[in-house]
């Protein structure tokens, strides 16, 4: 009898072990629906929904066609799509950060997307955004969403202290001290993380390289203001001293329970604001272009994410996912999802009276209307990646800006590839 | 470990027959064990010895994401990279990187705290729990509990309560009327925030392994030496501890290559941009393979570098051991 059970269970578990390992992309029954499969590496909490509700729409319009939707967080996504990508198995559809792009695209996992089925729409999406998406002239993925940072503010703690929203860093730094007399509550919350330092890059007419002479600019004069800004504000206390670890985090939990008046930070993260017991008028969370700096300019970076198709997949299934990111690109869906969440659409005839009747959105798009699109140069999340390691380094004091920037500059030229021939200030 | 020193023990027989005759002598005589142990080294040697092969040569080339081998479906793109020879050592071990050795130190030290206070706390606390008190399997159960925690469960907790503005730690200094810490934030406290979770994590396993080794000890030899006259230093020092002997070596041992390899703790404790100063030569390696551009040479020359150590270490820590037994 025991021997018996035994060896059931060894058979069972060899059964087991047989088909657990089975391909994840859905197997193609000859004339059977394709299941494709999507990485969405949106809000899981508050984006999610909203996309699942589009893919049901999707199905049902597509009988021949199954959506297997993943959510993946954001942080993650990236190199999880590399190490399946590399080993033939990442999924048809992956929600990719404009920033990603080119850096896949150059190991050859993306499928170009010219003149197919997903780009039959290409010339009502914003230029500027179709061309970050391109690598060597070849179309890479189709823009879904699009974001710029912004100045967000509690207007209930503004008009308590009796300040108007700053056009200037100096004007917020004066602002932020009011703030603090008037109402006690901290002035402003800086994500320690080098994205979020552009607006103060560009505010001083600083750039991350300049494509254009090939060289890197991270630490030419402009920059360096730029960030000693940043050090100055949470030295004097404008910024609150930020947590290294969990700053974003902590930035939102502060600005949604009103413990802080202002943050810097973009339209996806408005969902969550509405969240916060700050705002449970929404009419409350004022949104403003980010303030200029001595430059006299304000300058934002444009952010967003494209579709991709992977490379690996059959014909069958890439025919499918350039459907699907075709239909969730679509002005309609565009529409639905900007309503739903607050993302912000690509394409202007996506901007319907609908959209633009919400003040937060119609607010960023403004803001869009004059954001700096990133550098065009693969390897752009590297160069983030190793700029915040040096720019935290920075703000805690450890090194000075001068110093952290050129290491920085010189760890770019060393470890980007596509820097290798910039020369360096 | 088998090592290549003659042993005492063998010294002065006459020589050995040579190794085929001995191989072919044990393979006459013992052929059924050689044949029941023939699938464990077939299966190990898939399972180790061909990745540990491969790192061994992609730390010879210049490998990284973008020419390495990839199957895409159904188009396959042969790899591209070139055999570098010794490059990739040289750069590291010349310190030409400027990671190795900083990071190396700081490995050191993390190891050797850790071990020491997950050994001395696991002991004081054995000793606690091997005498007759009320509730004693309880208490024995509420400190297991931290080795029962999954690590990355523990390492998240732990952040939670470190964070400087909503952890709990600042919020009872704040009420002890202290600052607050940057716990996570100041390079010097990482430091002490990783050690310290990885000592609450690490005491259990030590505290059960010496509780084990001290109840193997006979009483016996405690009586005789109360007989003698020794007084409770005098028995720890002289019974308790050359009794625990074996169970320590093997512990330490062990103990040392977990921590100079644990992973989990530094890794999502700190971050991926926080860590600059705090992270430990598996971590960064990691970082090599999986992070930003893909180094896969890189970080296999810092696997190869971590596994010669511990090797090293492991090899002269059981000679000492070997030469103090002998000694006694």
């Amino acid at each position: 009898m025991r021997r018996g059970i035994a060896a059931t269970a060894l058979v069972a578990s060899l059964a087991l072990a047989a088909t657990a390992c089975g391909g994840d992309s859905g197997d193609k029954a000859s004339g059977g629906p394709v299941t494709i499969t999507w990485w969405d590496t949106s809000d899981a909490t508050n984006e999610a929904p909203t996309y699942k509700k589009l893919i049901a729409k999707f199905e049902a319009a597509n009988k021949d066609i199954k959506v297997k939707y993943q959510n993946v967080p954001f942080a993650e996504a990236e190199q999880k799509y590399k190490t399946a990508a590399q080993a033939g198995n990442a999924p048809d559809v992956l929600r990719a950060d404009v920033g990603w792009t080119a850096g896949l695209a150059e190991n050859q996992y993306l499928a170009p997307l010219d003149n197919t089925p997903a780009t039959k729409e290409i010339d009502s999406f914003n230029k500027g955004l179709v061309d970050g998406a391109k690598v060597d002239g070849k179309l890479y993925g189709v823009p879904q969403v699009t974001d710029a940072l912004a100045l967000l503010y509690n207007k209930e703690i503004f008009a308590k202290a009796g300040v108007q929203p700053p056009k200037t860093w100096a004007e917020l730094s004066a602002a932020a001290k009011t703030i603090k007399k008037k109402t006690g509550v901290d002035g402003i919350y800086l994500n320690p993380d080098s994205y979020f330092a552009l607006p103060f890059l560009y505010g001083e007419g600083g750039m991350m390289v300049d494509t254009d002479n090939k060289k890197i600019t991270i630490n030419d004069a402009a920059a360096k203001k730029g960030v000693q800004t940043v050090v100055d504000m949470i030295k004097d206390g404008t910024a609150v001293k930020p947590d290294y670890t969990d700053g974003y985090n902590n930035m939102q939990a502060a600005f949604k329970d009103g413990k802080v008046a202002m943050v810097i930070n973009g339209p996806w993260s408005t969902a969550d604001d509405l969240t916060g017991k700050a705002f449970k008028n929404k009419a409350n969370l004022g949104v403003a272009s980010v303030p200029s700096g001595s430059a006299g300019k304000a300058g934002t970076p444009t952010g967003g994410h494209n579709l991709v198709v992977y490379n690996g997949s059959d014909a069958a299934h890439k025919d499918a996912a350039q459907k699907f990111v075709a239909f969730m690109t679509s002005a309609a869906s565009q529409e639905f999802a900007a309503t739903e969440t607050g993302v912000l659409p690509t394409r202007d005839d996506a901007y319907t009276v609908k959209v633009v009747a919400d003040p937060i959105r119609a607010a960023f798009k403004d803001v869009l209307a004059d954001s700096t699109a990133r550098p065009a140069v693969s390897g752009v999340s590297d160069m983030f990646a190793e700029w915040t390691k040096q720019y935290i380094e920075i703000l805690k004091g450890n090194t000075t800006v001068e110093k952290g920037l050129d290491t920085t500059a010189d760890k770019w030229k060393s470890t980007v590839k596509s820097l290798k021939d910039y020369s360096v200030e | 470990m088998k090592t290549a020193t003659a042993d005492p023990a063998t010294a002065g027989r006459p020589p050995r027959a040579g190794l085929l005759t001995r191989m072919k002598r044990s393979y006459d005589r013992h052929w059924y064990a050689w044949a029941m142990v023939l699938p464990v080294v077939l299966v190990i040697g898939v399972l180790i010895a061909y990745p540990l092969g491969r790192g061994v040569y992609l730390s010879f080339t210049d490998a990284n994401e973008l020419n390495v081998a990839k199957q895409l479906g159904a188009t396959e793109i042969p790899a591209t990279y070139q055999f570098v020879g010794f490059d990739n050592y040289w750069r590291v071990l010349s310190g030409a990187d400027g990671e190795f050795y900083p990071k190396l130190a700081w490995t050191v030290v993390w190891t050797v705290s850790c071990v020491f206070f997950h050994y001395t706390i696991g002991l004081g606390l054995a000793l606690l729990l091997n005498r007759k008190l009320k509730g004693r399997s309880l208490y024995r159960v509420l400190l297991i509990l931290p080795w029962a925690v999954p690590a990355f469960v523990a390492t998240y907790i732990w952040r939670m309560m470190y964070n400087s503005e909503s952890g709990i730690f600042n919020a009872l200094l704040g009420q002890l009327g202290f600052a607050p810490v940057d716990w996570l934030g100041d390079t010097f406290m990482q430091k002490v925030a990783v050690i310290g979770v990885n000592v609450w994590l690490g005491v259990p396993f030590m505290m059960v392994a010496v509780l084990g080794g001290l109840q193997s000890i006979s009483s016996e030899q405690y009586e005789a030496a109360e007989m003698d006259g020794a007084n409770a230093w005098q028995r720890f020092r002289h019974v308790t501890l050359p009794g625990l002997r074996p169970v320590s070596a093997t512990v330490i041992l062990l103990g040392t290559i977990w921590t100079f390899n644990m992973f989990p703790i530094i890794y999502l404790m700190l971050g991926e941009a926080n860590a600059l100063h705090s992270e430990i030569l598996v971590t960064y390696a990691y970082r090599l393979a999986f992070g930003s551009v893909r180094d896969y040479a890189g970080a296999a020359t810092y696997g190869i570098l971590i596994l010669s150590m511990l090797l090293v270490f492991a090899v002269f820590y059981r000679r000492m051991l070997n030469r103090q037994e002998a000694a006694r």
